[in-house]
């Protein structure tokens, strides 16, 4: 880990616009975090005192419950705000919202919106870090994170390794992050799925294949997407059981990767639709290891944009633990 | 009444093919003459045209003024003003106001606005169908007689195909152009920006190229049996440009506009989601701009209008995907056209047309043209103008622009409807700081 560099952005509203070394230093940290949930006292006072507001104007189970244990471990005071659009859209708009939270002075906004570029539009006019926990279709930085952090811990380095990322690509906020981090940090993306959930526009961002087995071949890492039912609706795809049936991921189709190839997905999962059972619950599944190591990305992402002496950028990080 | 001489001009009036220096002597609000400098008698006033372009008044056929309904955007008193700022002379008005011009009334009730602000010349638009729901079509003769100059449902796009049929059958018997937005809502969807790689990169749901192209070639095949003239707004699509240019050769009787944002911008604007360059059709790629850019100078594309579309800063500064659509363009329409000619080398002729005699012509107006007789309509033009747009400066009542903080040069120095000066930039000061 490099203790010397800093990490200055004010927010995380995504990984296009971080630097590779930014993105590491980001791993980096959530590694040295981890260590604090594997304690009996799964507590460090780093953030006492702070408050962390979660704004959720999207269900969410995981990454809300993700982020408030990262900030109870760390001693901060978590509050949660869950609102649904429609409730909002009668009434208060979201930079009104946001205004009254900052007014009373919470140290950090974690929020997720069903709009693109929601997370950009309120860091323009807030005093407050926001960490981007998902907008609409275009980005979920702390997702990525944990995907390479759980990545670089089972194969040693994300660097040279071939990732596939298979399913809906064209609504993924998931995909989108970690294409821009995949390619900083050197991998090889390929990106699968129906043409209708993989424009054209896919091709500048990776090798595009339509056929699972084809394209899953000689991948070190398989990242499964999960598939939105309502997709069928809009005819993206004709049915569920027909997408499955060309883009379930099944031990056959896993077999088509190499042989250490790992498996990831953002989850909740649809057992049968996106992915066989059999595989999401097998030795290549990491995709528990990828829960645990959310918490210790949230853990470094808050500690990164909170913990800032005053007059000064950047955290310092506690060496062995607590500080 | 009085007289007015433009005096020490460069006159450029493609109507008559005149382009050279010369003199404009207006009397009871008609050019009595253009002559060489000095050739003139003298008058009651006189403007100094030194260094200047005296235009035909510019005319803006595509401008939303929002009232009746939507005050809170822009009044016709504050649209006219912010018209004749930009050196426009007379425009349209769309007719989704609220209630809909779609009756005699409501057409009546514009005139009238006009008539009490008494700046640029404002000819309504008709509703093509009651209350732009594409059900049924409005009473279009009867809008006629009150002084609609054209049809449209503009924003709310025809869908039905045999309705549109009708339309243009039905609006040829009043010699009515049929003015269409086209976008396929299927194809269109919710998208909020044109499809493409920056749509991709932000997630953000895509209108393609291809819902303006299928709805306009749908357009130009009823166009082929219907009769009537079929005005495009908006061209935003290299295949656009590609369908009217065939339709043109065909000899059918159509006529295409161009946006200056949408020769000036491409979907790139988007990419900090910035909900000034959101539109309808929206921005697209370098390729589509090049060949607007083509288009006008060959012709195929004959005029260019600003789409003014005012709305309240309540309904931009807002998540890009609930963002009203449009932009305010009355105050830009003229520095961005000149901007075209000087980096992109359009001749000024040709642009001079597409503001001028061009629209008048579609629209079958008493103006565009500088000849002795024609009403004295005209804009002096300072191209040496190097100005700073600030968005708060603006006349509109909106201040919804991609353009604040871009330099300018060139711009309306004084600007005469019907032989009155109607407004007047100090030289000292820019543009935008001095009204009269």
């Amino acid at each position: 880990m490099s203790n010397t560099f800093t990490f200055t952005a004010k927010h995380l509203l995504g990984l296009e616009n971080l630097s590779r070394e930014e993105i590491l230093h980001l791993i980096d940290t959530a590694e040295s975090f981890r260590e604090i949930s594997e304690r009996d006292i799964k507590k460090v006072p780093t953030l006492r005192g702070k408050t962390v507001v979660g704004l959720f104007y999207e269900p969410s189970t995981r990454t809300r419950t993700s982020f408030e244990i990262a900030a109870k471990r760390l001693s901060a005071d978590f509050v949660n705000m869950s609102t649904s659009t429609s409730s909002v859209s009668k009434g208060e708009t979201l930079l009104d919202t946001a205004r009254n939270i900052t007014a009373m002075r919470p140290d950090c906004l974690v929020m997720r919106h069903d709009r693109p570029g929601a997370a950009h539009y309120l860091a323009n006019r807030v005093d407050c870090p926001i960490i981007n926990a998902g907008d609409g279709a275009h980005e979920h930085p702390t997702q990525s994170l944990l995907d390479l952090l759980t990545i670089r811990d089972r194969l040693g380095r994300i660097e040279g390794l071939t990732v596939a990322i298979v399913g809906d690509i064209l609504h993924s906020r998931v995909t989108r992050s970690n294409v821009h981090a995949l390619r900083k940090l050197g991998a090889h993306v390929r990106l699968i799925g129906p043409p209708t959930l993989l424009p054209r526009e896919a091709n500048a961002w990776g090798e595009v294949s339509y056929d699972l087995e084809r394209g899953l071949r000689g991948a070190d890492v398989i990242m499964m997407l999960r598939l939105q039912r309502e997709r069928q609706g809009r005819n993206f795809l004709p049915s569920l059981d027909e997408y499955s049936r060309y883009f379930c991921l099944t031990r056959r189709a896993l077999e088509a990767a190499g042989k250490d190839a790992i498996v990831l997905h953002p989850g909740p999962i649809n057992r049968g639709i996106e992915i066989s059972s059999e595989v999401a619950d097998g030795a290549a599944s990491l995709i528990l290891d990828q829960v645990t190591n959310g918490v210790a990305v949230r853990m470094a992402v808050l500690f990164l944009l909170v913990n800032r002496p005053r007059g000064s950028a950047a955290a310092a990080v506690p060496q062995g633990g607590a500080p | 009444m009085s007289s007015l001489l433009v005096h020490g001009g460069t006159v450029i009036d493609p109507a008559s093919g005149r382009h050279e220096a010369a003199d404009v002597l207006v009397r009871d609000g008609h050019v009595a003459g253009v002559a060489a400098p000095g050739s003139l008698p003298e008058a009651d006033e006189r403007i100094d045209a030194r260094g200047c372009w005296v235009l035909p008044g510019l005319i803006d056929m595509h401008v939303h003024l929002r009232e009746p309904g939507y005050e809170y955007k822009e009044t016709v008193a504050t649209g006219a003003l912010s018209a004749v700022a930009g050196g426009v002379t007379s425009l349209a008005c769309m007719a989704n106001t609220n209630p809909v011009n779609d009756s005699a009334a409501v057409t009546r009730f514009i005139l009238d606005r006009a008539r009490d602000a008494g700046l640029a010349r404002v000819y309504p638009i008709g509703a093509l169908s009651v209350g732009l729901r594409g059900q049924q079509l409005a009473e279009i003769g009867e809008m006629r007689e009150a002084g609609i100059i054209a049809v449209s449902d503009d924003g709310m796009p025809v869908a039905d195909g045999a309705l549109m049929s009708r339309a243009l059958e039905y609006s040829s018997m009043f010699d009515l152009p049929v003015i269409v937005h086209e976008e396929d809502p299927c194809l269109a969807g919710e998208g909020v920006m044109n499809e493409g790689p920056t749509s991709f990169r932000l997630g953000l749901k895509g209108m393609p190229a291809a819902a303006e192209e299928a709805m306009l070639a749908r357009d130009l095949a009823l166009l082929e049996r219907t009769g009537g003239h079929l005005h495009v707004a908006h061209l935003s699509t290299a295949g656009s440009v590609r369908l009217v240019r065939m339709a043109k050769q065909r000899g059918l009787s159509v006529s295409a506009e161009v946006t200056p944002h949408h020769f000036t911008l491409t979907d790139e604007a988007v990419a900090s989601y910035d909900t000034d360059a959101k539109m309808k059709p929206p921005l697209r790629s370098a390729e589509d701009v090049e060949a607007l850019v083509d288009g006008l100078r060959e012709g195929v594309i004959d005029v260019i209008a600003s789409d003014h579309a005012p709305h309240h800063r309540d309904e931009k500064d807002v998540e890009f995907d609930c963002a009203a659509f449009g932009i305010v363009g009355l105050e830009t329409l003229l520095p961005l056209c000149l901007r075209l000619v000087r980096d992109r080398g359009v001749p000024l002729e040709t642009i001079v047309r597409a503001l001028t005699v061009n629209p008048a012509r579609v629209l079958r107006l008493p103006a565009g043209g500088l000849a002795a007789g024609s009403v004295a309509d005209l804009t002096v033009v300072d191209p040496e103008w190097e100005w700073t747009l600030r968005r708060g400066a603006l006349h509109s009542k909106s201040k919804n622009t991609p353009f604040d903080g871009w330099t300018m040069k060139g711009a309306a120095r004084t600007t005469v409807v019907g032989g009155r000066i109607v407004w007047r930039a100090e030289p000292s000061a820019g543009p935008q700081e001095v009204r009269k």
